[in-house]
This record gives structure tokens, sequence and C-alpha cells, in this order.
């Protein structure tokens, strides 16, 4: 009987392993290890000649670091840097009155510092920090950005909302995104998780249905329908209201994050925290949720880079975030054409992939610390 | 006091700890809560819409629109209704998530295999292209490619034209390499069948000689294409890419019919060959049969029918060529944008379901004397799918729902047409927008849905 | 938990009390000690912020007026930058007083949306915008063009009409803001560009070579422009109303924001009635009686307005045409002031 898939005669004994150490060895063996990775090595480094001097020459050699926009209008011109370097503060802040742009300063700084202390994996008192980063920093971010006093020239003197924008807008909708999500989120898995029927029911509706449409239309509900929903005189700000699709988006994806770490608890951390006499609440507040949350910090971190990516989209109900800023400095006939446009968009990728790929790296840091944690 | 007595007694007293009585009275507080809320939101609705006379209902949906839609699958005009607008939005959906995620499947489970891929340039690109791709905003690369592919093409008067007779030599050129990089991706593939390759390389060279052979065959089909076509068959510009109109004869029923006919004859031929090799040991040639029954029995009809298909050719006028089938930039830009995107995510997906597979299960199939080929296919692929497939359709209804950033780069899609031009034109923003949500939200559930079952299929029984 | 959930529902309850009684617009404005005004998110010579977030146009001017109408200062105006879509919500739902946002007057704007609209302070109407190259003349050559148009207008129902009451075919090519729209068409998507034809001017600064376009000479729709306010506060429609209308009479007796100060002893008594010298027009208006003196000081006539934003002193070059005064062939025509 002949059958196909079975060898027909042995196999061939392996070479000798090649003891040679040096870079010809290294590139025989990860190069060009058989005629087809010669193929792929050869079509790759074709694609990198056709492709990185180019860039390198959009990038840096033709770029015009300085002066205005008749340089970037040049047929030859490459990236307009001086379009970025001109507009930063622009780009940074929005219209945000000057002499109280500190106050974001120091919002970002004081954001900067409490994230740091929630992920650094030995910091002390971290429990503190998740308070002042979920109670305190909310009441810091309203005092700080949007002003308490009516007088003009306070120190905390009101800023109307619609003189943001920028980067801080775009933080800030990802902060708010988080801060929110986190409690939220912790509240609708146990929801979804629980014995009580009617609990139960409407974690699942409000998680499947949020996870099932797109954000943008969760954003357009937020703008064009919230306000209906709401007394006249109630009607939410045009910040506000994007704020709260964002924050109910990214609580109902949180929510399924912290899902994940409470089911991969072991049965017998429940029954121990019930044996020693612990109700519900207490349970869940000593015993499961400490753990849990740290086994899904990675999880955490992800859905906050996916949160921070989708921010860009609330520039479609009008908020003044990064993009759009960059696309309102582009159309000022200053600078229209050319190459600014281009390079607002190269400007923006590097922002956020520095950004996400840094808090992507620090997910992965975590992924095996959790797990070498697991193996002992 | 008995014990019955007494655990009454305890009972009593803290009827308030009681979990039965507080779960109960959690749930009607929620209950009265989330009651509450939703009858504020319905009269405060009702009354905003009455004091801004905004009009409730769906009366709209069959008013004429009096608005335009440059791509519709189905019939639409200006004199058409909301009602089709509906459809036509919804319909071009559905046709760039569903060509989205194919690509994306594709390309994501190439790169996916290209990262563990021996060779170390390909391996590194391949983590460049994931690292970047997944960390930047798809609405930023959706933009890049709107403009990278906008603006560098020629204006219509200059389009690129792609008549047979002035590809000539290119062409044959083009062919001819493909069919030796194929050729090649077909040695590199005997060459991995005989050594101990590893899985990856072999994958590689796999889906390398498949592509290349693609191509090949791509390029012929569309020489032969252009022959038929005449001079001016195909141009690209600025407007998109121009193509001859097909249009079906009498006759092209049959064709239709002998691809159906075929298609069941493959499958009663590839599970009579199963039950065969399973009786008997005995293989039979599917793959050869299906390509005959499916390929070439509709070929065959087709010739014999008279090539029942009549082409419209696009024709030069002042402004674009008009008359062809036109394929937009937008679609192509959110394409490209949605594809490459979501293959950045599959890619990590694929990567780590073959690492889930552990290596003693490629070693234990070649101990039992399988080939590398259909070690991939017969053990490590059935494994790695288990863990790959789940969040394979997360990504899949993802793409989906990223769709709706058309509304950014100008495609009509359904958040487009209906939540942009229909709701501004008829002003009823609770209807509009609850029906897109209901859409996505029906897409979302009929996908999860159709997916718990078949997990539950192909779950691993354990003992 | 239980706590949450209390403090939730407290919350809610305080979110739900009922609407206190809304008070007249112009008492609202006062107390707050701003105007708050809906402007555009960014048209060039009619609205727009510059770098610094400070805001000039046109329309930005009516505004502006009308602060100094009421405050004897034109910088207390907060604008908020509204888009097509959002812009009759925002003054419905009371988040600005007035709307000035080069919106086009029609019958069911002014009946369905509960909305006044003021005399129109510029008279425009859609056009098309082509590259000089295509050598058109006319809108009627258009046919089989691509063209460029922002959604969520009257634009593109006009410019579907337009095409087939003159059984001409385009591919029309829609976009969600007037940006992206501006975009697709520099960068050669489209043939042509449609929108009101301000707007065209306006937009053609914005592309790289703003020489290489032409405006067609066809008008295919009216669309007056104009300020609105809500249904039911007369008092507030009246003074928007007559804002315009003292711009054009300054314009129309010669009285500019240099001459002002002089012309407030002229003896004519035209001008005293403007300047409020004489008899006490401002205080029907539930303003002070020098409400056009100050308008004129700080703001300027609507000549003065027109040039310096849109005019042929400024960059977009828009010639008077129907906006020139009742007197010199256009359409401007202000009710005496008397």
């Amino acid at each position: 009987m002949s059958v196909a898939y079975l060898r027909r005669e042995p196999a061939q004994a392996l070479p000798p392993p090649t003891f040679a150490r040096g870079p010809v060895a290294w590139m025989r063996e990860h190069l060009f290890g058989g005629a087809w990775s010669a193929l792929l090595t050869v079509g790759s480094i074709l694609f990198l000649i056709w492709t990185v001097p180019d860039m390198v020459r959009y990038l840096f050699t033709d770029a015009i670091w300085s002066g205005g926009g008749d340089l970037c209008r040049k047929a030859e011109a490459g990236a307009c840097w001086s379009f970025v370097r001109q507009n930063l503060p622009f780009f940074i802040y929005g219209s945000y009155p000057q002499p109280h742009r500190w106050r974001v300063d120091l919002w970002m700084a004081i954001g900067a510092g409490l994230i740091t202390w929630l992920l650094w994996p030995n910091a002390p008192r971290r429990s503190l920090g998740a308070v002042l980063f979920i109670i305190v920093y909310p009441i810091i971010t309203y005092v700080l950005l949007s002003g308490v006093s009516a007088t003009p020239g306070a120190l905390f003197e009101k800023v109307p909302t619609n003189l943001w924008g920028g980067v801080f807008v775009s933080l800030l909708v990802a902060v708010v995104g988080i801060v929110f999500s986190l409690p939220a989120g912790v509240l609708l898995a146990l929801g979804r998780r629980s014995k009580l029927p009617i609990i139960k029911l409407f974690s699942v509706i409000f998680i499947e249905f949020v996870r099932g449409v797109p954000l943008i239309t969760v954003l357009f509900m937020a703008n064009t329908m919230l306000p209906l929903f709401v007394p006249e005189h109630l009607s939410p700000d045009r910040l506000l209201r994007p704020l709260i699709g964002v924050a109910l988006f990214s609580a109902a994806y949180m929510a399924e994050v912290i899902r994940g770490g409470l089911q991969a608890m072991p049965k017998g951390q429940f029954e121990g925290a019930m044996a020693l006499g612990l109700n519900y609440p207490k349970m869940m507040r000593l015993i499961i949720l400490p753990q849990a949350l740290t086994m899904v910090i990675p999880g955490i971190v992800n859905t906050f880079i996916g949160l921070f990516k989708d921010t860009t989209l609330v520039a479609i109900v009008g908020i003044y975030d990064f993009l759009r800023a960059i696309e309102t400095r582009r159309l000022d006939p200053e600078w229209a054409g050319g190459t600014t446009s281009t390079t607002g968009y190269v400007f923006a990728a590097m922002f956020y992939f520095v950004f996400c790929w840094g808090m992507s790296r620090y997910s992965l840091y975590m992924e095996r610390k959790l797990a070498a944690g697991k193996r002992r | 006091m008995t014990d019955a007595a007494r655990r009454e007694e305890t009972a009593k007293v803290s009827l308030l700890y009681d979990p039965r009585v507080r779960g109960i009275a959690f749930q009607a507080l929620l209950l009265a809560f989330v009651v509450f809320l939703v009858y504020e939101a319905v009269t405060n609705a009702l009354t905003n819409l009455n004091q801004q006379k905004i009009a409730t209902g769906f009366g709209f949906w069959d008013t004429v629109s009096g608005f335009d839609i440059n791509q519709a699958l189905i019939d639409y005009s200006a004199t058409s209704t909301y009602g089709r607008a509906f459809w036509v939005g919804l319909l071009n959906t559905l046709l760039v998530a569903s060509i989205g995620i194919v690509l994306a499947t594709f390309l994501g489970f190439a790169i996916g295999v290209a990262r563990l891929s021996s060779n170390w340039i390909v391996a590194k690109l391949s983590m460049i292209y994931v690292e970047v791709i997944r960390n930047v905003p798809l609405l930023l690369q959706l933009l890049f490619w709107y403009n990278a592919v906008l603006k560098p093409l020629p204006e219509p008067r200059n389009s690129i034209v792609m008549p047979a007779a002035s590809l000539g030599a290119p062409h044959a050129l083009a062919t001819a390499l493909c069919a030796a990089l194929g050729l090649a991706g077909w040695f590199a593939y005997k060459r991995a069948k005989g050594a101990e390759d590893s899985t990856a390389t072999m994958a590689m060279a796999t889906l390398g000689s498949i592509a290349m052979a693609l191509a090949a065959a791509g390029w012929l089909f569309y020489g032969g294409l252009l022959r038929f076509a005449g001079e001016s068959g195909v141009f690209l510009n600025n407007r998109g890419l121009i193509l001859p109109r097909p249009s079906a004869l009498a006759g092209f029923g049959l064709v239709v019919g002998a691809l159906a006919l075929g298609l069941v004859g493959a499958f009663l031929f590839r599970s009579w060959a199963r039950k065969r090799q399973e009786a008997t040991g005995k293989q039979a040639p599917v793959g050869l049969a299906s390509l005959a029954l499916i390929v070439g029995l509709p070929a065959l009809v087709f010739f014999a029918a008279g090539s029942p298909i009549e082409w419209a050719y696009p024709q030069r006028s002042r402004f674009n060529l008009q008359g062809g089938l036109q394929v937009y930039p937008e679609f192509v830009a959110l394409l490209i944008g949605l594809v490459t995107y979501t293959a950045g995510f599959i890619a990590e997906i694929v990567r780590a379901g073959i690492l889930a597979v552990s290596k003693g299960q490629t070693e234990a199939a070649h101990a039992l004397g399988l080939r590398p080929g259909p070690t991939l296919k017969l053990v490590v692929i059935p494994q790695a799918m288990r863990v790959i497939i789940p969040p394979l359709t997360s990504q899949y209804l993802n793409l989906t729902k990223n769709s709706s950033l058309a509304v950014f780069i100008g495609y009509p899609d359904l958040v487009q047409i209906f939540t942009g031009t229909v709701l501004n034109q008829t002003g009823q923003a609770v209807e509009v927008v609850a029906l897109t949500m209901l859409v996505y939200l029906t897409i979302s559930l009929t996908t999860a849905a159709f997916m718990n079952w078949y997990n539950a299929r192909k779950a691993l029984v354990e003992r | 938990m239980k706590r949450t959930i209390a403090s939730l529902a407290a919350l809610a309850a305080l979110a739900f009390a009922p609407a206190a009684a809304s008070a007249q617009t112009l008492d609202a404005v006062k107390q707050r000690g701003s105007l708050i005004c809906g402007s555009n998110t960014g048209l060039a010579g009619f609205g727009m912020p510059d770098q610094n977030g400070n805001w000039t146009g046109l329309d930005v001017d009516f505004c502006r007026a009308l602060a100094a109408a009421i405050f004897n200062d034109p910088t207390k105006v907060k604008f908020v930058p509204l888009s097509a879509k959002d812009r009759f919500t925002a003054l419905q739902s009371k988040e600005i007083d007035v709307l000035s946002r080069n919106g086009t007057v029609t019958l069911s704007r002014d009946t369905t949306l509960g909305l006044n609209w003021g005399p129109p302070n510029y008279f425009d109407g859609q056009g098309f915008m082509v590259r000089k190259k295509l050598n058109i003349a006319s809108a009627k050559e258009l046919n089989g063009a691509s063209i460029c148009v922002q959604q969520g207008t009257t634009t593109e129902l006009n410019l579907a009409d337009y095409f087939r009451a003159n059984n001409m075919k385009y591919e029309g090519v829609v976009f969600a803001t007037s940006e992206e729209t501006n975009k697709a068409y520099d960068s050669g998507r489209c043939d042509a560009f449609t929108t009101d034809a301000s707007g065209l001017y306006s937009e053609r600064l914005k592309f790289v070579n703003p020489d290489e376009h032409v405006v067609l000479p066809e008008i295919i729709s009216k669309e007056p422009l104009a300020a609105a306010v809500r249904h039911g506060d007369d008092q507030w429609f009246d003074i928007v109303k007559w804002t315009h209308f003292a711009m054009l009479t300054a314009e129309e007796l010669g009285v500019t924001q240099k001459n002002v100060d002089e012309q407030m002893k002229s003896t004519n008594p035209e001008i005293k009635r403007l300047l409020g010298t004489e008899g006490k027009f401002g205080e029907g208006l539930g303003l002070t009686n020098d409400w056009a003196a100050r308008i004129v000081k700080h703001v300027g006539n609507y000549g003065e307005s027109f040039e310096r934003n849109v005019g042929e002193g400024s960059r977009l070059k828009i010639k008077r045409g129907l906006n020139a005064l009742w007197t010199k062939g256009g359409l401007q025509y202000a009710w005496p002031i008397r």
C-alpha cells in the first residue's frame, strides 16, 4: 500500500552544524538559508533600496526646517518641519489663552506622575495612587483646565471649552476614558458575572450593545441624541458630549478585559475568602480584585492603547483634537498647499506611535513579569 | 429551643444581611433606576423634539432624497427615496467589509508566518510592519492612503492606459519573471520538503509559490483580457481605475448554472473520496477533480454558449472616461487602509496561534513519518486554528465596524450616507442614529452567534 | 455598591430637576457679561480664528457689532465654532445667543426650526469653481464632470437639481467637512468644486495656486445669508435686525469708524438719529441711545467691514455685486431709523 503522506525512504542525515561563527556564517544561516530564503532576502533588500533613500530625502535632506509656507510649496520641497515648529503651541494647547497655559502643563505633569505611580510595578502604596487617580485627579482636572473663578485675571479663571484644542484635548479624552472606564468596567464585569439575573442582564445588554457598534455611531449618538434626552437647560457642553460617549464606550471594553481576569481566578481563591467569612464586597475588594486586576494589567494597557488611537475620531463631532488642530493650521492660507499636510500627518503618526509603542512595550514587560511569577 | 427555631430566629434578625434579600433589593433598585432613566429620556426627548419642531417616526423613509450617490450597487438616483439610500449605504459597507476581510486574512496570515521566518531580514521587516501599523491610529493611515493613492496618480487626460498592444515587451517580461519566481518558489518548496526545515520556512515557501503562481496566472489572464478588451481597455488616473464594464447576454445563466453544478459536484466528489479513503486507504485526486469541476466546467459551457458577455469600453470624454466600470479611489483607499491595519492584528493572532502549538506535535508528526507539508496541514494548522479563530472573528467584526471611518475620506458607506446626508436633510437624529446602530449590532450579534456555534463544534473535547 | 447607587440616584435626581424659567436673551447676555455667538469652524473672510484664537470675518464682525451695541466693548463675545450639522440645534438648545454663520434663509428653516432670521448680511448663491486650464466658460459644460461637494447643506440638493434640470450627468464626491472637500478638489480628485460663491472665493485662498482656478459665472441658487435667533424673543430679534441696518445706514450716510466722533456733532438729522444725538431709538431696542455710534466706532460700517474681510482690499477680493448699497445697484437696503 502506498500512501502519499508517508516517507518512502529514510530522511537524509542532517549536515554537521556550522561551528564557524562570524558575519558570514550568520548571513548564511539567517539570510541565505535556502533558495527561497535567498530570494526573499534579495527582494527585501530591493524593497529597502527602493523606499529608504526616498524617505530619508523627504524627511531630512530635502526637508524645510525653518521659514514660511512659501518654501514648502516649492516642487522639490521635502517635509515642512517649519510648519510643525511654528505651530507647535497651537498643536498642543489649541486656542487656550496664553497666560493660562501653565495650567495645562501642570495638569499633564500631574497626570504623567500619577500614571507612572500606577504603572510602576514596585511603587509603594499603589492603591493610594489609584484612589488619587480615579477620585482626586478628575477634580484637579476640572479646576485646572476649566477653571473655577469668573473674575478675569484670576489664577483659575474660567476658560470656555471652545478654546480648548490640540494634544491636550486628545489626552483629556483618553484620560477621561480610562478614569471612568476602570471603575465602571469593574462594576460591569462583576455585574456580568453576578448571580442576580437582572443585574447580569443589564450588564450583558450594555456591554454587548456598546461592543457591537462602531465608536463613530456612539459619538454621533452622544452628540445629537444626548441633548434631546435631557431637559433643554441641562444640555451638556459640546466637549462633554463626546467625553460621555468615549467613557461609556471604553467602559464596555474594559469590562470584558476585567471579566477575563475574574474568570482566570482559581476557584480556590473565592472559596478561601468565603471560608474566612468575608462577605461579597469584602471578598472582592480584599482578595479577588487586587489579584484579578494585576493579572489583566497588560489587557488594560492594550485597551488604553486602542482608546488612545480612537480619540482621533472625536474630530467627526467637531472637537479640536490634535488631528483637527493640524487640519486647521494646514488650511491657513499662510501654510496651505505644498507638503504641509503630509508633514502634519507624519508628525501626528510619530506622536501616536511613540505613545502607543511605549505603552505596548510596557504591557509586554508586565506580561512577561506576570508569567514569570506564575511559572514559579 | 430547637435548632430549626434558632435558625429561624437568626434569619429574622439578619434579614437586612440576608444575601437573598439584599440581592433582590439591589436588583429592584437597579431596575427602578433604569426605568427612571428611560422614562426621563423618553419624556425629555418628546418635549425637546416637540419644542424644536423636529418630526418623529420613519415617515421620511419613503420621501424622495434629492441627493446623488456616486457608488451604488443598486439603481439609485436623486429621485429615489431615503430608504433606498439606506440600502445603497448598507451594501457599500458590506462590499468593502467582505472584500476587506478576505484580503486581510491572506495578508495577515502571510505576515504572521513571515514573523516566524528563519530569514532574519524578512522576520524583522514584518515585525516593523506589525509594530508601526498597530501603533498608529487607523484614521491617520486612511488619510495617508487616500492622499498617497490619490495624489501621485495623473489626471484623467494623462491617464495611464493599459492596452495589450502597447504593453508588449514589459508584459511578456513581467509574466516571465512571475513564472520564474513561481518556479523558484516551487523548488524551494521541494527542497524544504526534503530537508528537516522549520515549519515557518515551509509555510513561507508554500504561500510564496502559490502567490507567485497566482501572480503569473493573473498576468496571463490580464493579458488575455486586454487583448480581448482591445486598444483602450483599462485606465488608471486620479478618478480611480476604469475597466470595461461586462454585461451578461442571454445564455450567461447557463454558465452560472454550470458553476453551481461544479461546486456541488466537487463537494460530492470530496466526500466520496474521503469515505473511500477511510474504507480502503486509497486516495483520489480531489484537488485536480475539484479544479476541473469548478473552473473547467463553467469555462467549457461559457465557450460552448458563444462567450455570452458583452464588454462596454470606457470612452474618453471631456472630463473623464465614460461608460466603463469605475473603481473609486475612496473605495481603494478605504480598502487598503482597512486591510493593512487589520492584517497587522491578524498577523499577531496567527503568530500566537502557531507558537501555541507545542513543538512536540511537529516532532511527533515527523517521527510518524509525515513530511513537513502534511505535518503543517494535518497537525499544526488544525490545532493552531482552534486558538486563532475566536480572536480572528473579533478582528473581522472590528474591520466591519472600522469601515465606518469611510466618512472621513468620502466613501459612501452606511454611516456617511445615513448618519451624514440623510440625518442632515431630515434632522431626525434619534431614528437615523438608532437604525444605524441597530444595523451594526445585528451584524455583530449574528457573527458572534455563528462563531459561538462554530467554536462549540470545533472545541477540544477533553476527557 | 449601595452607596454608589444611592449617590447615582441623587445625581440623576439633580440632573433632571425641572427647568428654571428661561430669561430674556438680552437680560441673559447682560447678566453673563458676554455674547455667545455661533460661528463658522473656519471660513476665511466670514469667520475664522487665527493662530492666537482671535476671530475675524464678516459674520464675526456682526457679532462684534452686537457686543459693541450692548456692552460698548466688541471683545465681549465668545465664539462657538459650529459645523453645518450642529448649528441649528446649538441655537435651539440655547447654547448660543445668535447664529452668525453664513446660514441661508429658507422658508422651511424659518418655520419648522423655530428660528427667526435677520436681514441678509450677504447675498450669495451657489456657484462652481474649475481649473482655468480646462477652458470652461459655463457650468452648462460640466456634463460628465466629477464634482466635490460638502455634505449636510442645501448645496448637495441644489447640485442634484441643477444637473437634473439641465439633463446632465455628474459624479458627486461627498465629504463631511469643508476641509476634506477642499483638499480633494485641490488634489485633482474633482473637476469642479461647488459651494456658495463667497465660499468658493474663500476656499480658493487655501489652494496651492489660487490663480489657477476660476469661478464660473452661473449662480444656480439664491442664498441670502443671515443671522438667526430663536423664536419667541422679539426684543432680541429686533436688536439683531437693527444692528445690521445700523451698519448699512452708517455706510449710506458716510459715517465711518474714523469720522464717527466728528459726525456726532453733525447737524444732518438722519445722522443725528443714527448716532443717538436726537431721539430715543436705542432705548426702544432696550439699549442705550448711542448704540449705533458704538457699533460704528468699534466695528465700522457695513462697507468697511465688507472691504476689510472679503472685499477688494482683502485676500478674498470679492466684488460688492449684489451686496452693494441699493443706491449703487445692489440689494443692501436699510430700513429707515426714525
